[in-house]
């Protein structure tokens, strides 16, 4: 009996902290490696539609992206839909360089690889969505993925 | 000359801290989101040198029409989306080799020897009103569609989940080769039409 109470009495260590700056390291480096800055500072409402037969969009750097929906921004820009390109507003017309900047900046043999990835609210309507299709086709640009949430059939 | 100690400890104690510091901005900027959508391929453009095509046969047109009330029309008929997939599978099939549905034609195909293929053609049309949100559920459903067949497929022939088969077909040659024969009997072919204005007043 009195063998286990002198234990008792006896005063708890103090857990070593040496290895907690290891440990964050390892979380950090983590975290470090895994991230990807945000692309752009949407100026657009975005909710995306569900669809279930979707594919993940892979190769992130082949990707380019185009935003439509209404302005976030409504006293100064207004209800109607608008198209984004990287952090401005644009119109149909500025897709043409922007697709060929993107071009320009990668690899030729990589240029059939090249997806736009259309990022489109639901409420918009659909002219606004084939205008940028249409010129989409004009550039050649034709691998398209419509940007949605996943949902299990 | 200075008589030199031991050289003292340098005090670690705050880099967990900094560490901290750094752990928490990653963690803030981070966007762990994945991209999903659905892939498809625009036609390309229109080259009036090209040849007329030859016309199809009705029986082998698919027509899904959405207006800007986001109502469908199929085969001239008022539709629920819910329906869409059905009656697509069925036209897409033509199970019974039904006279209104697509003709077959017999085609080499790897691993199913002759195999009648269908001539089937789904075009698609909708209002320049037309909701993103119904244009994506048409296109959802019809994409459903052509994956439930060939699952149906895949499964009696190969016993593998279609799926599985999409997925190791990018790395493995056998994989590959009967993907691409299932994609043989049931091509995706969705034809999109200039859509209509007649939504706006």
């Amino acid at each position: 009996m009195s063998k286990f109470k002198s234990k008792k009495e006896k005063d708890t260590p103090a857990i070593s902290t040496a290895s907690l700056p290891d440990i964050v390291f390892m979380l950090l480096f983590f975290f470090m490696v895994t991230t990807v800055m945000r692309e752009v500072d949407l100026k657009v409402k975005l909710s995306s539609p569900e669809a279930s037969e979707v594919k993940k969009l892979e190769n992130k750097s082949l990707v380019s992206y185009v935003y439509i929906g209404a302005p976030l921004d409504e006293k100064k820009f207004g209800t109607t839909p608008r198209i984004q390109l990287n952090d401005a507003f644009a119109s149909v017309e500025d897709i043409r360089p922007y697709i060929e900047t993107k071009r320009s900046e990668v690899d030729e043999q990589l240029i059939p690889k090249l997806t736009t990835s259309l990022k489109v609210d639901v409420e918009t309507e659909m002219g606004i969505v084939t205008d940028v299709k249409q010129e989409l086709r004009k550039v050649n640009a034709l691998k398209l993925n419509y940007s949605t949430r996943e949902r299990l059939r | 000359m200075a008589k030199r100690g031991a050289p003292p400890e340098i005090n670690a104690s705050s880099m967990a801290d900094i560490a901290f510091l750094l752990l928490v901005f990653f963690l803030v900027t981070t966007t762990m989101d994945t991209d999903f959508g659905l892939a498809r391929r625009l036609p390309p453009p229109l080259d009036l040198d090209q040849p007329e095509p030859p016309p199809i046969k009705e029986r082998n047109v698919f027509v899904v029409l959405v207006n800007a009330n986001d109502q469908l029309l199929v085969e001239g008929e008022l539709l629920d989306i819910s329906e869409l997939k059905e009656k697509a599978k069925e036209f897409i099939a033509n199970p019974y080799d039904d006279e209104n549905l697509p003709e077959k034609k017999m085609t080499e195909v790897q691993f199913f020897g002759q195999y009648p293929v269908s001539k089937q053609v789904i075009s698609l049309q909708n209002d320049n009103g037309t909701s993103y949100d119904m244009y994506i559920q048409v296109q959802n459903s019809l994409a459903q569609a052509y994956n439930e067949l060939r699952e149906e497929i895949t499964m009696s022939k190969f016993s593998v989940n279609y799926a599985d088969l999409v997925e190791k077909a990018k790395d493995d040659e056998m994989a590959n080769k009967r993907y691409k024969a299932v994609k043989k009997i049931y091509p995706q072919r969705i034809s999109e039409a200039e859509p209509k204005d007649v939504g706006k007043q």
